[in-house]
């Protein structure tokens, strides 16, 4: 694996398959009386966020302790004012305090790339969600749980028929499980209305449809995005309800799924509008477990970018076994 | 007065002649004339053209001369091979008054590097609502003929018929950057492919190529003279292109750096590639080329827009628009236009200099080499290869996109009215 965790497009598919099983050896880890490893004891992660973000800083801080690594956090929401600067001189503040990875969560697409590539600093840099651009370990905690769900623990998604709804435009999630799940094989459709794809959607390697309807059927998971309300004041789309209606899943459209296909959301949702409180809840609906899932798959990337090759898994094993023994 | 002899120089890439200069002006061209203790400056395979003139410059004086002074940028103009450049009007104060046009004028006298010809706004402040005193500008000493709220477009349709119809009274021209605003609100690099999987906001064509065709029609109804600022989309071509084989008055300019770079520079996120208009496709660049080397896009203007390190050492949203430009463009179109078989040396003197200076009014500038005419002049080395480096430049700043690129073309020597501002390579 490269240093960084920029985008999905970093991982080639031995990558992403050694990221999901180690994060399956971690989610074992959850199991236990005890959570943690002693794997990055004595290194540093910082918690960089310029956004407002609750689930993915505390995912990104519950994998790190559970590694026993130092945790700081550091939440430097985005003045205008204080433009990029902050972004060079916090990098340079983090690094004398000797970081070495930094979760970078930012409003502008590309800071992640540019905290890097730039020289400021040397750690580590994973991208916790970059503008409108990627997400790559919300990517992988869907295809870690798509994987469990629809093809088996250490196996790729090779013809599993993947379908994203919602807001492509703007969507971070998106980009970085359109890369992903190829990589790792699955047949990808994003269904949008056509003002909410980026020009030029035809050339990612996925299809794209206009109709939810149309593919419900063919798909073995649905990925609902959040839709953000204040989209409808740019033309987006007429009104809530019409998307809701649209591109909304409900019960009826959920009965039209195959038996086996689950409904996931990366949080968070917006009950009534793209997903309704009734698919929500049901059992189908991953969304939870996609949390905690999250959790084991940061702490397989934190640990595969700082903590190298063998110690964590064979500790994890090691004290497995001790488990088993005391048991 | 001091005397010059130019020895064997290639005039406009043709056969090797010998010129004189006297004083302002060039004496003599011809064939093994006599040094008569004239300077002699060896040009021994060199091309001399005349001296360039850059219709859109951004000097930066006054209020950020943090980025640029008139005095740097002026010596970077000479250092680039320019003889006159036309000030930008987006300075604090902006240039809407006689008195700031006249300011920075008498600045550009003063140093004596390269003409500068002040740009006055359209609008008071840029804002768009009202015309600034066009008229007492063009009045002025600096005899302003180029209007322009570069930077902002100038989108409400009624305030633009109302300024091409104003400036008819002095031969004026609009210079229009060409950006409808509202498709183009955050917009932050080239709306294509690129950007859907960059996640950054797009800057379609259309929002360039409407505002043109708006302001040729425009152009054409009050039967005045518009200039489209650099031109940057394969679509815009085609309208300025129409608009011309309907015999209206419409000119345009392409920079440097869309006749070469492209938006897939973008996926780097390096900011020293945002620029506005945005780096465009291959189909673009090779369209601006093509349009350039047939006459449809007039000139080359480098959109020089100088910014400090730290207003490019950031992340792409956070950090400004612009690259400058002065002290590489000859280089830049030897290696897309000549060096390609697409324009020869008249044709770069014809595009940098002569009608660049038609376009502006500009007298003295874009002349001939010839007996009598003012001896505006550069000497350039067409055979030296070089990489762009930074360090060099004369500006005050340093966003270049070419640095650590190779790139063809020296200029040896600069002449301004006859005084050398660049001898040997070096600033005088």
């Amino acid at each position: 694996m490269k240093r960084h965790l920029i985008s999905a497009a970093d991982l080639t598919r031995d990558d992403a398959l050694l990221v999901l099983d180690t994060a399956e050896e971690m989610a074992r880890v959850a199991d236990r009386p005890i959570k943690k490893l002693p794997t990055l004891r004595g290194r540093t992660v910082v918690n960089l966020f310029f956004e407002d973000s609750t689930r993915t800083r505390i995912s990104f801080e519950a994998a790190a302790k559970r590694l026993s690594a130092d945790v700081i956090n550091f939440s430097a929401k985005g003045s205008s004012v204080s433009k990029g600067e902050s972004l060079k001189d916090t990098a340079l503040t983090l690094e004398a305090m000797g970081a070495d990875a930094v979760v970078v969560r930012h409003h502008s697409s590309g800071a992640p790339q540019r905290l890097a590539t730039s020289g400021w600093i040397n750690s580590s840099v994973v991208n916790a969600g970059d503008g409108t651009h990627e997400h790559p370990t919300q990517a992988l905690l869907d295809a870690f749980t798509m994987r469990r769900h629809l093809s088996g623990v250490g196996r790729d998604l090779a013809g599993r028929r993947i379908t994203i709804v919602g807001d492509v435009l703007h969507s971070r999630v998106a980009r970085s499980n359109v890369l992903l799940l190829t990589t790792l094989g699955a047949e990808v459709t994003l269904v949008a209305p056509p003002t909410l794809l980026p020009i030029g959607v035809e050339q990612w390697s996925c299809q794209v449809s206009y109709d939810l309807d149309a593919v419900l059927a063919k798909s073995d998971a649905v990925m609902m995005l959040r839709v953000q309300r204040e989209r409808m004041n740019a033309a987006f789309f007429p009104t809530e309800r019409e998307y809701s209606r649209r591109y909304g899943l409900d019960g009826l459209r959920m009965a039209a799924l195959p038996e086996h296909a689950i409904v996931m959301h990366p949080g968070p949702m917006n009950r009534g509008m793209e997903i309704t409180a009734e698919v929500a809840d049901s059992p189908r609906c991953t969304a939870v477990e996609q949390v905690a899932n999250g959790v084991s798959t940061r702490m397989a990337v934190l640990y595969l970018l700082l903590g190298g090759s063998e110690p964590a898994i064979a500790t994890a094993r090691t004290e497995d076994a001790r488990t088993e023994e005391s048991k | 007065m001091s005397t010059i002899l130019i020895r064997g120089a290639k005039v406009l890439g043709g056969e090797p002649r010998d010129v004189l200069v006297d004083g302002e002006t060039v004496a003599a061209v011809g064939a093994s004339l006599p040094a008569d203790g004239a300077q002699v400056v060896e040009a021994d395979g060199l091309i001399l053209l005349p001296g360039l003139v850059d219709l859109h410059t951004h000097l930066r004086e006054p209020g950020r001369e943090d980025s640029e002074t008139v005095l740097t940028g002026t010596r970077a103009a000479a250092a680039g091979g320019y003889t006159a450049v036309h000030a930008m009007a987006n300075t604090f104060p902006v240039a809407d008054t006689a008195g700031v046009v006249e300011q920075v004028w008498r600045l550009g006298r003063g140093y004596g590097y390269c003409d500068v010809q002040p740009v006055g706004a359209v609008t008071v402040g840029l804002e768009g609502r009202k015309l600034a005193e066009l008229g007492a500008m063009a009045d002025s000493a600096a005899q302003v003929r180029v209007f322009s709220d570069d930077g902002k477009c100038v989108d409400d349709a009624v305030i633009m018929r109302r300024a091409l119809e104003y400036v008819k009274a002095f031969d004026g021209v609009v210079a229009q950057h060409a950006q409808e605003p509202r498709l183009t609100e955050g917009a932050q690099m080239n709306e294509g492919t690129v950007s859907g999987e960059l996640g950054l906001t797009g800057w379609p064509a259309v929002a360039e190529e409407s505002i043109i065709a708006r302001d040729v029609l425009l152009a054409a109804h009050v039967g005045s003279r518009v200039h489209i600022c650099h031109l940057s989309t394969a679509g815009s071509v085609e309208i300025v292109r129409w608009a011309k084989s309907k015999g209206w008055d419409v000119t345009a300019e392409v920079t440097p750096h869309h006749l070469l770079l492209t938006d897939e520079l973008v996926r780097s996120y390096d900011p020293v590639y945002k620029v506005n208009p945005p780096l465009r496709t291959e189909a673009d660049v090779l369209a601006l080329r093509e349009a350039l080397a047939d006459g449809t896009i007039d000139c080359v203007a480098t959109d020089h827009a100088p910014h400090p390190h730290e207003d490019k050492d950031c992340e792409w949203a956070a950090a400004a628009m612009g690259m400058v430009g002065l002290e590489t463009a000859l280089s830049v179109v030897q290696h897309t236009m000549v060096d390609t078989g697409l324009l020869d040396w008249a044709g770069v003197a014809d595009r940098m200099s002569a009608r660049p200076a038609v376009i502006g009014r500009l007298a003295g500038h874009g002349r001939p080499i010839a007996e009598g005419e003012p001896a505006n002049l550069v000497l350039l080395d067409p055979a030296y290869r070089g990489v762009v480096n930074p360090a060099g430049f004369a500006s005050r700043s340093r966003n270049t996109p070419y640095e650590g690129r190779e790139l063809p073309g020296r200029v040896m020597a600069t002449f301004l009215r006859g005084h050398a501002t660049v001898m040997d390579g070096k600033l005088t």
